[in-house]
C-alpha cells in the first residue's frame, strides 16, 4: 500500500504515461476540510470491461509481464479511499483516454499523509516519453495557488535525466509550494 | 521563500553547469535506471530517486552520469530496484535500495567501481558476488 496521496498520484501519473498518453494533467486542490485530486490523460483509455477488470487487485492485461497476476495501482487507491470515507471516481473512453479523481477528508484519521508535492511533480515530469504534463496547484489556505506546464520547464532547465537540472527544478518547485 | 521565475530557473540551470566536472568528451556513459511502478513507490522508490540525485549532484557527476524513471522491472519482491550500466563494470540490478543504499551505489558502485553486496539481484554472474 502506498504511503501518501503523492504516492498514489505519482502511480497514477506513471498509469497514464504507459498508457502512451500525449498530454497528462494534475490537479491537486486542498480546500474546503478536504483533498481532491485529478490525473487525466488522453493515452489509450480503456472499454467498459477492461475499466470494471482495472479496479480488481488480482487482474493485469499481462502485456507487460507475461505471468503477473497482479495490478495494484488503482485498488491501492480505491482501498484506501473507501478507508478514509473519502470518494473515487473512474471514467475511461477507449482510444481516447481515461480521467481519475478522487478525494480524502483532509482530517480523518485514516487520511494517508499528503506527502512530498515537490518530489511528486518533479518525478512526474522524469518519465520516459515526449508528453505534455500539466500541473495545477491550489491551497488557498495557505495562499499556494499555480501552474506549470513539463515543455516550459524542459525549455528552461534542458533533459530531465541530468542530476543537476533535477536539482534546478526541485528548488524551482519548492518555491512554488511554499509561497 | 518567493515563487522563483522561469527566468531564474534557467539561470540556475546554468550556473550549476558551470560546477560541473565534465569527465567525459563523448558524452554520457553511466545510466541510472530507478524503478517507479506501483511496487516501486509504495516501497518507497521516490526516496531512493531523491537520493540518488543529491549523491550524483553532490559528487559533481552530472556530467556524465543520465538518471531514469521506469516503470517496474519484474523485481516487485525486493523494490525499490536501481539499474546501473556504465562502462567498466557489469550491468546491475539492485535490489532493497533505500536511500543509504542509494547513496552506496553512487559512491561505491560509480565513483569506487565496485559491486554494492547483499543488493545484488540481477546480471553479475553468482561466481563473482561474496556471500
Amino acid at each position: 500500500m502506498h504511503f501518501a496521496v503523492c504516492d498514489f498520484l505519482l502511480d497514477l501519473v506513471q498509469n497514464s504515461v504507459e498508457a502512451g498518453a500525449a498530454n497528462v494533467g494534475i490537479d491537486v486542490v486542498e480546500s474546503g476540510g478536504s483533498i481532491e485530486a485529478t490525473v487525466e490523460d488522453d493515452g489509450k483509455g480503456m472499454d467498459e470491461r477492461e475499466l470494471e477488470r482495472a479496479k480488481d487487485p488480482f487482474y493485469t492485461d499481462g502485456t507487460k509481464h507475461a505471468r503477473r497476476k497482479v495490478g495494484l495501482g488503482l485498488p491501492f487507491l480505491i482501498q484506501a479511499t473507501e478507508q478514509a470515507g473519502g470518494d473515487f471516481r473512474i471514467s475511461s473512453r477507449k482510444g481516447s483516454g481515461t480521467r481519475v479523481s478522487f478525494g480524502f477528508p483532509v482530517d480523518g484519521v485514516d487520511t494517508p499523509p499528503l506527502g512530498d508535492l515537490p518530489g511528486l511533480f518533479l518525478s512526474a515530469m522524469c518519465f520516459d516519453g515526449d508528453y505534455e504534463l500539466v500541473i495545477r496547484r491550489r491551497a488557498p489556505a495557505r495562499g499556494v495557488d499555480y501552474e506549470i506546464r513539463r515543455s516550459e520547464i524542459l525549455e528552461a532547465a534542458g533533459p530531465l535525466d541530468d542530476a543537476s537540472a533535477l536539482v534546478a527544478v526541485r528548488e524551482f518547485l519548492a518555491s512554488h509550494e511554499a509561497s | 521563500m518567493a515563487k522563483m521565475t522561469l527566468e531564474q530557473l534557467r539561470k540556475l540551470r546554468e550556473e550549476k553547469k558551470g560546477d560541473m566536472q565534465k569527465r567525459d568528451v563523448e558524452g554520457k556513459s553511466i545510466q541510472i535506471i530507478v524503478g517507479m511502478g506501483t511496487c516501486g513507490i509504495a516501497a518507497g522508490a521516490k526516496q531512493s530517486f531523491d537520493e540518488i540525485v543529491k549523491a550524483i549532484d553532490e559528487n559533481k557527476l552530472s556530467g556524465d552520469v543520465i538518471i531514469r524513471q521506469t516503470g517496474c522491472m519484474g523485481l516487485c519482491h525486493v523494490e525499490p530496484t536501481v539499474e546501473v550500466v556504465m562502462p567498466g563494470m557489469p550491468a546491475t540490478i539492485y535490489g532493497r535500495v533505500d536511500a543509504a543504499t542509494a547513496r552506496d551505489i553512487v559512491v561505491k558502485h560509480v565513483v569506487g567501481k565496485t559491486l554494492v553486496e547483499n543488493h545484488i539481484y540481477d546480471r553479475p554472474a553468482v561466481d563473482i558476488v561474496k556471500k
